[in-house]
C-alpha cells in the first residue's frame, strides 16, 4: 500500500490566453499511493480537471515534474497505465456497447480472442451483461456511463482518471453508481483519481480529498478520510461522514475567502 | 389510412392546382394561334371550341400534360431503345454521365476535404478555389473545358462526366469536411488517450463520424451531377443524351419534345435523389444513426 503511483512537485500550468496568462496549476504537490481513492473537489476554475488532464498527457504543465507510474505522463499513456472516464460518456453512437468497449483494444492491437473474453469481463464488473449487442441510445444515460468505466477498464490500466463521470445524471442513478463504483474499486484494487463538484460524493467514495482553490488554481487542503473501506449507503447519516465533509465544507469555504 | 390519407392530401391539392394552372395557361398561351386559324379559315370559334383547340394544336407554345403524357409513352414504351427519337436511348446517355461523373466528382470530393481538414496549407488555400469554382457559370465554362479534353484526346463519354463531376464534388467537400471536423475534442482527446494514431484516428473516429454529412452532400451531388451531364450535352449535342434532345428540340420548335425531355430529365434527378435517401437510410440504420 505504499507504492506511489502519482507524483506532483512545484506543478505549473499556465495557459497563455487573449486576455492576458491563467494561472490553471500553481505549486501543486501530490502524492497518489496504489489503491488510493482520491476525490478533488472545488470551485469551476480551480484546476482540478486540469491536473487530472496533465496526468493523461492532454496537457503539458508548464513548470514542475509530475510522474505517473514512475515515468513521464506521455509514456504512461504509451504503456496504457491509466484509464480516462470522461464527464460525457462519449460513446460512439455507430458502435454497439461491446463494439464501443473493444475500440481501444482494437487500437492498441490486442488479438480477436481476447478482446471478446475481455470485453465480457468488464461488462460483468459494471454490470452490463447482456446489453452487448445494443447500441448506445439504447441505454439510459446511467448505463451509458457504466459502459464508459467499463471501456476504460477494458486494457486493465491500474489507474483510473475520471472527470466528473457522474455529474450529468440524477441523484438517485448517481447514488447507486457510487456504490457501483466503490464495489469495482474493492474488486480491482485500482487506483482512483476522481473530480466531483459534490461533497457527499466526495467523502463517500474516497480515502483522500484534495481540496483546490481558483485563481491560481492550487491544493489548499488534503483531508485523509478516516472511514472504513468498506461503505454503505447509510454511512453517509453516520457522525464521523458528517463531520469529514463539514471538515472538507470548511476547507472549501477558507479557500473561497482568500481568492 | 388515415395518416396516408394525411401524406397524400397535400400533395394532391398542389397537384391538381398546378394541374389547373396548366390548362389554363395553355388555353392563354396557345389561343392566338387558335384565332390565326379560324380568321384564315373564315370562321367562329365558340370558347369551348377555342378550348378543345388549345389543348389539341400539333405545335402548341404550351403542351398540356396529357399530350406530354402522350409523347413520353411514344418516345419511351413504343420506341425501339436503338431509335434516335427514343428518350430511354437519350436517358440512358445522359445516366451514365451523371453516375461516372457521381462516382468522380464524390471521390474528388472527399480526396480534397481529407486534404483540407489534415493539412493546413490546404485549408488556408483551397477551400476559396473551391467556392470560386462554383461561382463561375458552368454553361460558360463547359465548351471550354470539354474544347480542351478533346485537345487532349480525351473524347466520349469522359469530357461529360467531368463536367457533371465539376458540379457535384463541391457539396461533398463541405459536407465532408464538416463531417471529419464533427467529433468534439472530448472525442478526440478520449482516443488520444488510447494513443491512437493518425490513421487510426481518421478511420475509426473521424471518418465514421461524417457519414451523417456525406449522405445530404450525395443527395445535392447526385443532382448537380445530372444538371452538369446536360449541360455538357448542350456542347456535345452529336452524341445525344436528354441535353441534346432539348437543344435539337429547341431548334426546330417541338415544345412537345422539350418538355417531355424536361420531364424525363426531371423524374430521372427525382428517382437518382430517392435512391440516395434509400441508401442514407439503409446505413443509418446499419450504423445505429437512426432510431
Amino acid at each position: 500500500m505504499t507504492e506511489t503511483v502519482i507524483e506532483a512537485k512545484g506543478l505549473d500550468l499556465t495557459f497563455e490566453t487573449n486576455d492576458g496568462p491563467v494561472h490553471a496549476l500553481q505549486d501543486v504537490d501530490l502524492t497518489i499511493k496504489k489503491g488510493e481513492f482520491v476525490s478533488f473537489i472545488g470551485p469551476s476554475g480551480c484546476g482540478k480537471t486540469t491536473f487530472l488532464r496533465v496526468l493523461a498527457d492532454l496537457e503539458q504543465p508548464t513548470g514542475g515534474t509530475v510522474t505517473v507510474n514512475g515515468m513521464s505522463p506521455s509514456e504512461a499513456r504509451k504503456n496504457r497505465a491509466y484509464g480516462y472516464v470522461f464527464q460525457a460518456a462519449g460513446l460512439y453512437p455507430w458502435r454497439t456497447i461491446a463494439g464501443n468497449i473493444r475500440l481501444p483494444l482494437e487500437i492498441m492491437g490486442i488479438p480477436k480472442a481476447e478482446q471478446a473474453e475481455r470485453v465480457r469481463k468488464v461488462l460483468e464488473l459494471v454490470h452490463l451483461e447482456g446489453f452487448e449487442k445494443k447500441f448506445p441510445w439504447q441505454l439510459s444515460g446511467g448505463m451509458q456511463q457504466r459502459a464508459s468505466i467499463a471501456r476504460a477498464l477494458s486494457f486493465d490500466a491500474d489507474i483510473l482518471l475520471m472527470d466528473e463521470p457522474f455529474g450529468a445524471l440524477d441523484e438517485i442513478v448517481r447514488d447507486h453508481l457510487n456504490e457501483q463504483l466503490l464495489e469495482l474499486w474493492a474488486a480491482t484494487n485500482k487506483t482512483i483519481a476522481f473530480v466531483t463538484h459534490s461533497i457527499p460524493e466526495a467523502v463517500y467514495l474516497s480515502t483522500k480529498i484534495v481540496i483546490m482553490s481558483p485563481r491560481p488554481g492550487r491544493v489548499t487542503e488534503i483531508i485523509e478520510s478516516t472511514l472504513p473501506k468498506e461503505r454503505p449507503l447509510d454511512i453517509r447519516e453516520s457522525p464521523e461522514f458528517l463531520e469529514i465533509a463539514h471538515r472538507v465544507r470548511e476547507g472549501l469555504r477558507a479557500g473561497h475567502n482568500d481568492a | 389510412m388515415r395518416k396516408i390519407w394525411h401524406n397524400v392530401f397535400p400533395v394532391l391539392v398542389v397537384v391538381t392546382a398546378i394541374m389547373v394552372l396548366w390548362y389554363a395557361f395553355s388555353v392563354v398561351l396557345n389561343k392566338n394561334w387558335a384565332y390565326d386559324k379560324s380568321t384564315r379559315g373564315g370562321y367562329e370559334l365558340s370558347f369551348s371550341e377555342l378550348v378543345a383547340d388549345t389543348w389539341t394544336q400539333k405545335k402548341p407554345h404550351l403542351p398540356t400534360p396529357d399530350q406530354i403524357v402522350v409523347e413520353i409513352w411514344k418516345t419511351t414504351v413504343e420506341k425501339k431503345v436503338t431509335s434516335v427519337r427514343s428518350l430511354v436511348r437519350h436517358g440512358w446517355i445522359t445516366l451514365s454521365a451523371t453516375l461516372l461523373g457521381f462516382v468522380f466528382g464524390t471521390c474528388f470530393g472527399i480526396i480534397l476535404a481529407v486534404g483540407i481538414v489534415y493539412n493546413k496549407a490546404m485549408n488556408n488555400s483551397v477551400m476559396p478555389w473551391v467556392i470560386a469554382s462554383q461561382t463561375i457559370p458552368i454553361l460558360a465554362l463547359a465548351p471550354m473545358i470539354i474544347l480542351l479534353l478533346n485537345a487532349g484526346g480525351i473524347t466520349g463519354i469522359v469530357p461529360k462526366a467531368s463536367i457533371a463531376a465539376y458540379l457535384s464534388f463541391f457539396p461533398v467537400v463541405v459536407g465532408m469536411v464538416k463531417g471529419l471536423r464533427s467529433p468534439e475534442a472530448m472525442m478526440v482527446d478520449q482516443i488520444h488517450t488510447w494513443s491512437a494514431n493518425k490513421m487510426q484516428t481518421f478511420w475509426k473516429l473521424r471518418l465514421p463520424s461524417s457519414v451523417p454529412y456525406l449522405f445530404p452532400s450525395l443527395k445535392v451531388g447526385i443532382a448537380a451531377s445530372l444538371v452538369g451531364a446536360i449541360v455538357a450535352e448542350l456542347t456535345l449535342s452529336q452524341d445525344g443524351g436528354l441535353g441534346a434532345r432539348i437543344l435539337q428540340a429547341n431548334y426546330v420548335g417541338a415544345t412537345m419534345l422539350i418538355w417531355s425531355a424536361l420531364i424525363v430529365a426531371a423524374a430521372l434527378a427525382a428517382t437518382l435523389v430517392a435512391l440516395m435517401g434509400l441508401a442514407d437510410r439503409i446505413v443509418s440504420k446499419r450504423m445505429g444513426f437512426s432510431r
